[in-house]
């Protein structure tokens, strides 16, 4: 079982060759592991984000929890094989757990790379990914088409539009549910910080708004992970801890739906 | 790109200002002091834009050259192409404005310096100003660390900001194909580190908005003084 929690590594984990700021990565993902973590999820598209966690991961011991989930972005379907090799150099993984198509972009290239990958032991999971609310009907039509094990959407108190009908149809699929900008990027923290955080928190064990954030997503049943970025190992932290304790119910989930609606 | 039009420009930013700072800053350690040496020759093109010679009308364009040259490379392919895949090409367009001026002014001589039209030449000069000194002044007052400042004929920004300028010194109308990847930029780098937060980028456009007004101003009254043919 994956908790309910990852890493993402959008914006945070592109330091470059900045050793200084290599290790701040390493720390946030020391914090992250020693939490508890497993996940972390990159792309080819973050520059240098995939060296940023292949040096952390090199300076942790190669952490036996890890699942490592990258994504393969590159209009060229015979070029993807190379980049999916690249990004692996990139982890010093022997293998990727998951690979995902990223945005969908010529998704119908890579997605028969993916699964032969699978099939020869390559590879566990296969997934496609999107953001923001795009090419929703897409998503829907290759989850519904292509033997998916992960989709990765946004999915927050605010941008909802996935529990219409990609959550459900997830859902009834098997298919694993990946949340990415669970906190719009740093938005919703920082409309949040002008907000007291409400009583009912306590209830679910929750002591910040990022904990009661991550919470609303965790406790939706077709949600496997979301994956917040970070820069500080304390706020790694605090997001680890929204993987454990009591998760709010619908009527909770619709109370902070509201109340971060009116933020 | 499917769906184009949902793409904003915050789509597109890569990396935390906090990166792109301590990318400056490192790149500031690693050319030291060239720094020095490019302001030096900042302020020689200055001087010797009034020269009643005729040498430096081509060899101001081969010393801009080298710096969109040097920046080209220095900064976009070594450096800011470690958090930022689109370097590559700001590179590409560095270096064909780098052959440009080196066509146009130093092969042709189709860049005449010395006294030309008043009011392009004193918008020339305020902006060779702000590229030698408002830039980092600028940047230091909206509260970077001294190290984290950008130099012409180093960084891109006070170069483009710098070469514009420059051109405005010239005697006549700085032809628009020497424009227009300095405008495109002003424009680009501009909107681009103002979605990062650096208000400081607001330099960018506003020289874009003075360089274009001067281009498309009708013309007036020259310089008093005597050129150099």
């Amino acid at each position: 079982m994956l908790p309910v929690v990852g890493l993402g590594s959008w914006i945070t984990f592109n330091v470059g060759d900045d050793r200084v700021a290599q290790d701040a990565c390493a720390d946030v993902m020391r914090a992250f592991f020693d939490a508890g973590g497993r996940l972390i999820d990159s792309s080819p598209m973050y520059g240098s984000s995939q060296q940023a966690i292949g040096y952390g991961l090199r300076k942790l011991g190669m952490p036996q929890a890890l699942f490592a989930a990258d994504k393969v972005w590159i209009a060229s379907g015979a070029r993807g094989p190379a980049q999916i090799e690249a990004s692996r150099t990139h982890w010093r993984v022997p293998r990727f757990d998951l690979l995902q198509v990223h945005n969908l972009l010529s998704w119908q290239d890579h997605l028969p790379t993916l699964f032969a990958m699978k099939a020869e032991g390559r590879l566990r999971y296969v997934g496609i990914t999107t953001s923001e609310g795009r090419r929703h009907g897409d998503v829907e039509a290759i989850m519904r088409k292509e033997p998916l094990d992960f989709v990765q959407v946004t999915y927050n108190a605010v941008d909802r539009d996935v529990e219409a009908r990609i959550l459900p149809l997830a859902r009834d699929r098997g298919i694993a549910v990946i949340v990415n900008r669970p906190f719009r990027q740093g938005g919703l923290i920082a409309a949040t910080r002008r907000a007291p955080l409400p009583a009912f928190a306590t209830d679910v064990g929750c002591t910040n708004w990022a904990g009661l954030l991550l919470k609303f997503i965790a406790a939706h049943p077709a949600v496997t992970c979301a994956i917040p970025a970070t820069t500080q190992s304390t706020h790694a932290r605090e997001n680890m801890a929204a993987a454990r304790g009591d998760l709010p119910d619908e009527a909770m989930r619709q109370r902070i739906a509201t109340l971060v609606a009116k933020l | 790109m499917s769906e184009w039009w949902t793409y904003r420009l915050s789509s597109f930013v890569l990396f935390s200002p906090r990166t792109y700072l301590r990318l400056i800053e490192r790149y500031n350690d690693d050319v030291w002091p060239l720094q020095l040496v490019a302001m030096a020759a900042g302020v020689a093109i200055v001087l010797l834009v009034r020269s009643q010679r005729s040498w430096p009308s081509r060899a101001i364009p081969l010393a801009l050259a080298s710096m969109w040259l040097f920046v080209a490379w220095a900064f976009h392919v070594r450096r800011y192409a470690t958090i930022n895949w689109a370097a590559q090409y700001f590179a590409i367009a560095f270096v064909a404005e780098a052959l440009l001026l080196a066509w146009t002014g130093t092969v042709r001589g189709r860049l005449r310096f010395g006294a030309g039209a008043a009011l392009q030449q004193r918008a020339g000069y305020v902006i060779v100003a702000g590229a030698l000194a408002g830039v980092p002044l600028t940047e230091w007052l909206a509260g970077r660390d001294w190290r984290q400042l950008e130099w012409f004929g180093v960084t891109p920004d006070a170069t483009v900001i710098g070469t514009l300028g420059i051109l405005l010194l010239a005697r006549d109308r700085p032809p628009w194909a020497l424009l227009v990847v300095p405008l495109l930029w002003c424009a680009v780098n501009g909107a681009f580190l103002w979605t990062l937060g650096l208000r400081d980028a607001l330099a960018l456009p506003l020289t874009a908005l003075l360089v274009l007004a001067t281009r498309l101003a009708p013309p007036s009254s020259r310089s008093p003084r005597p050129s150099a043919r």
